[in-house]
């Protein structure tokens, strides 16, 4: 089993951490892992994006082509990435950002406001971890204890304090229902 | 018989290459006898540059780097700061320190780099058969300024000291000549002054040796004298630039 | 051991401590600016000495002078910065000085872009700066291989006394794998030519690369080149995929390696016998290994981010013996292993 994803959108949305936190998941649930960002002048302001590959075999190119989960959070990165997906393809956009709906029929497309949702629970910021939640909800590919650990892992020594913060979005992106 | 005079121990006694005349022998025995003096020869690394003093690293006993051109200064910083505790000198020329390696040069002053270069200023290009040097003067015929250097073609030379001095890092930066046995003394003074520095940790010393090239500048010794006193030094007036006096870096 | 995910710029700067390097002389330069910034925060605290120069060129140069004082040293930089850096890497060749260069590679010429690419090649292995003489080039093609080649390449830079390369490129750089580092057992090699002071208890020492007597010049390259011969014969790696049986063998390096296994065991799934050969060192290059994969492949495809520079060491190696084709993207461009599995397939049918 492999999973190759794409998580997208503007520098400052937290997207390669909300990649990060997916392959410290990954990592912890003994599987291989690569993560692989966008780099250069792209990572100040303009897009952003991250590849992460989860599986059970070891990991050939880092670079995702066509993901079979891809996580949107703006209008440039959808349209850039949308076709990309592979047939059958798990899709979550933060609907708050993304205000168009794919035609595909053979992606699932999950539409969220997390941005919105991330504001009215005070998450300000935090609407990448919502996003993530979903995505482990629809996907299964990480348990709750596991996603804690990873977050654990991700968040910076001195902000330990906002892990209780990215679980409560995580559960508000699984509990989401449409 | 007492012995009054002789050859300063960390001066290898071997011929050296230089042309008759050349006033690298006073500085490199100058400097030979401060190392001596300070009995530091066996903790003392030198980096000779590209130029006339190339082969510098067999008449010096201390150990010795051959550095690229104009790089000596970037080579002095990798070896002190591997070994902060040793003492660190570059030996270079005017092409060497003040054109191509005009950068290592400053930036070694600016970053207070606790090591002593020794500048011999000469006007010109020894090794290469006396082309012209970012300090041959205005004027001054050489092999690539035929009609004389022309400031409105070639630019002006550079006063490394008077640059050099502006720097926070540069602790000593002076200029002396060898056209004279007081000035001689004066220059080994200098010299010292170094080397004393860098024992303190005060950072960046710059000695600006004006030297004379008989060779090249197609003059007898007697002559190439008389010129680095008349031509020269009024133009590079001798002269402490800047002394970080009493400061410490530690 | 404990797997953490890392970076693979600051998994090569963190092995260097473990290694025992004690200076790091370095200019920014992007994709391996991490390796820098990795050092500035962690090197003083495990008692090494990093320092941003003024240029790659006093970099170099500052290594140079470190690396005569006997201490492991090592500078990084991306392509433009290593063209820089050559003169420097020429000068510590011909001084007979150990040293470890980065190079985490980016698309060229001049400026050209900062994707990665692997067109650095023929510097690396056939002219990094002036002279006869070669460095030892090792090649990861994943972030714990970048861990492992650096503590190799400090340990075999004492040993050869000669500078060695990690020659990297943008995605190795900035790519997070799982990565374990090793109880690392580095060996102390005695530096008596080191530059240190001589204490009044032995001759000068000098650290030199100048010989004006062709004879003592010649004489000296010679004595570098025995060397290489003996580094040919011990030194030269790499894995061998699939190759026993296959039919159209593959050489790739680095991240391109990893795009072309996936293509390979794409190809095997569709009943084509394809394997890999993936050099580990560069120079000294897998001639052998190469040979060895000739006995079964009929056909050779190589496969580079670059116009195709690797692709002279294949045939060379193989004399003509079998056909050699060549797939690559350059300029930043990554091959996707579908198209790999395209070439496959075309060539595969080619009599």
């Amino acid at each position: 089993m492999t999973n190759e994803i794409i998580l997208a959108g503007f520098g400052g949305q937290g997207i390669l951490f909300a990649g990060k936190a997916l392959a410290y998941g990954g990592l912890i649930a003994e599987k291989e892992v690569s993560w692989l960002p966008s780099y250069g002048p792209e990572m100040r302001g303009g897009t952003c994006n991250c590849s992460v590959c989860v599986s059970d075999e070891p990991i050939g190119s880092p670079l995702v082509n066509d993901p079979d989960l891809l996580i949107v959070m703006n209008t440039p990165s959808f349209e850039k990435f949308i076709g990309t997906a592979r047939k059958g393809a798990k899709v979550f956009v933060d609907s708050t950002m993304v205000d168009v709906k794919s035609d595909r029929k053979d992606v699932e497309c999950f539409y969220l406001p997390a941005t919105q949702l991330a504001t009215d629970n005070g998450l300000n910021g935090m609407a990448n971890i919502i996003l993530l939640g979903k995505l482990i909800k629809e996907t299964g590919i990480l348990d709750l204890e596991t996603v804690e650990k990873a977050m654990a892992k991700c968040i910076p020594p001195k902000k330990a304090n906002l892990l209780e913060a990215n679980m409560k979005a995580i559960k508000i992106g699984m509990n989401y229902k449409d | 018989m007492a012995v009054v005079f002789e050859r300063p121990k960390s001066l290898v006694d071997v011929s050296t290459h230089y042309c008759p005349g050349c006033t690298h022998g006073i500085i490199h025995r100058i400097l030979c006898e401060v190392i001596d003096e300070m009995g530091i020869e066996g903790d003392t690394i030198g980096v000779c540059p590209v130029g006339c003093s190339v082969m510098a690293y067999d008449y010096f006993g201390c150990d010795m780097i051959e550095a690229p051109h104009g790089r000596a200064p970037a080579v002095a910083t990798g070896v002190k700061r591997a070994n902060p505790d040793k003492f660190v000198f570059t030996y270079q020329g005017d092409g060497d320190l003040a054109a191509i390696g005009t950068a290592e040069t400053v930036h070694s002053a600016t970053r207070g780099e606790n090591i002593v270069i020794i500048f011999v200023n000469n006007g010109t290009y020894g090794m290469t058969g006396g082309q012209m040097a970012p300090t041959t003067l205005p004027g001054q015929v050489t092999q690539t300024t035929p009609y004389g250097r022309d400031p409105k073609i070639q630019g002006y030379p550079v006063r490394v000291c008077e640059m050099l001095s502006t720097l926070d890092g540069t602790a000593l930066a002076q200029r002396v000549s060898v056209d004279s046995v007081p000035h001689i003394r004066e220059a080994k003074k200098a010299i010292r002054k170094a080397f004393e520095n860098q024992k303190e940790k005060k950072g960046f010393s710059i000695v600006e040796v004006l030297s004379t090239c008989p060779t090249n500048w197609g003059l007898s010794p007697t002559e190439a004298i008389e010129r680095l006193r008349n031509e020269v030094m009024p133009y590079y007036p001798l002269g402490v630039y800047k002394d970080k006096e009493g400061e410490n870096n530690d | 051991m404990e797997r953490k995910l890392m970076k693979g710029n600051e998994a090569l700067a963190e092995a260097a401590i473990r290694a025992g390097c004690k200076c790091f002389f370095g200019y920014p330069i992007t994709p391996q600016t991490e390796i820098s910034a990795y050092l500035a925060k962690n090197f003083a605290k495990a008692g090494g000495l990093f320092l941003q120069a003024e240029s790659e060129i006093a970099a170099i140069n500052m290594v140079l002078g470190a690396a005569s004082t006997g201490v492991r040293v090592m500078t990084s930089s991306s392509s433009p910065g290593i063209s820089l850096k050559s003169e420097g890497i020429s000068y510590i060749a011909g001084s007979d000085l150990p040293a470890v260069i980065i190079n985490v590679q980016r698309g060229g010429p001049g400026l050209g872009g900062i994707q990665p690419s692997q067109a650095d090649y023929w510097q690396a292995t056939k002219a990094l700066g002036h002279g006869d003489f070669q460095l030892l080039v090792y090649a990861p093609a994943s972030v714990q291989e970048m861990v492992d080649m650096v503590v190799t390449a400090f340990d075999k830079a004492d040993q050869y006394r000669m500078p060695a390369m990690i020659l990297a490129d943008g995605f190795l750089g900035q790519m997070m794998e799982p990565i374990a580092f090793p109880e690392i057992k580095s060996e102390t090699v005695e530096k008596p030519w080191a530059t240190t002071g001589h204490g009044n208890k032995r001759a000068h020492n000098i650290v030199n690369s100048l010989y004006l007597k062709p004879e003592q010049l010649e004489k000296n390259v010679f004595e570098r080149y025995e060397r290489y011969e003996k580094i040919k014969e011990t030194e030269t790696d790499a894995e061998m995929y699939l190759t026993d049986d296959a039919e159209i063998t593959l050489v790739a390096y680095g991240a391109t390696a990893r795009v072309v296994k996936s293509a390979v065991n794409m190809a095997r799934e569709q009943g084509i016998k394809a394997g890999l050969v993936r050099p580990k060192t560069l120079w000294p290059f897998p001639v052998k290994q190469i040979k060895e994969a000739a006995k079964s492949a009929e056909k050779f495809l190589v496969v580079e981010m670059s116009m195709g520079q690797m692709i002279d060491d294949v045939k060379l190696a193989l004399n003509c013996s079998k056909p050699v084709e060549f797939m690559g993207r350059t300029g930043g461009m990554i091959m996707k292993p579908a198209e790999v599995l395209e070439e496959i397939k075309k060539i595969g049918g080619k009599k």
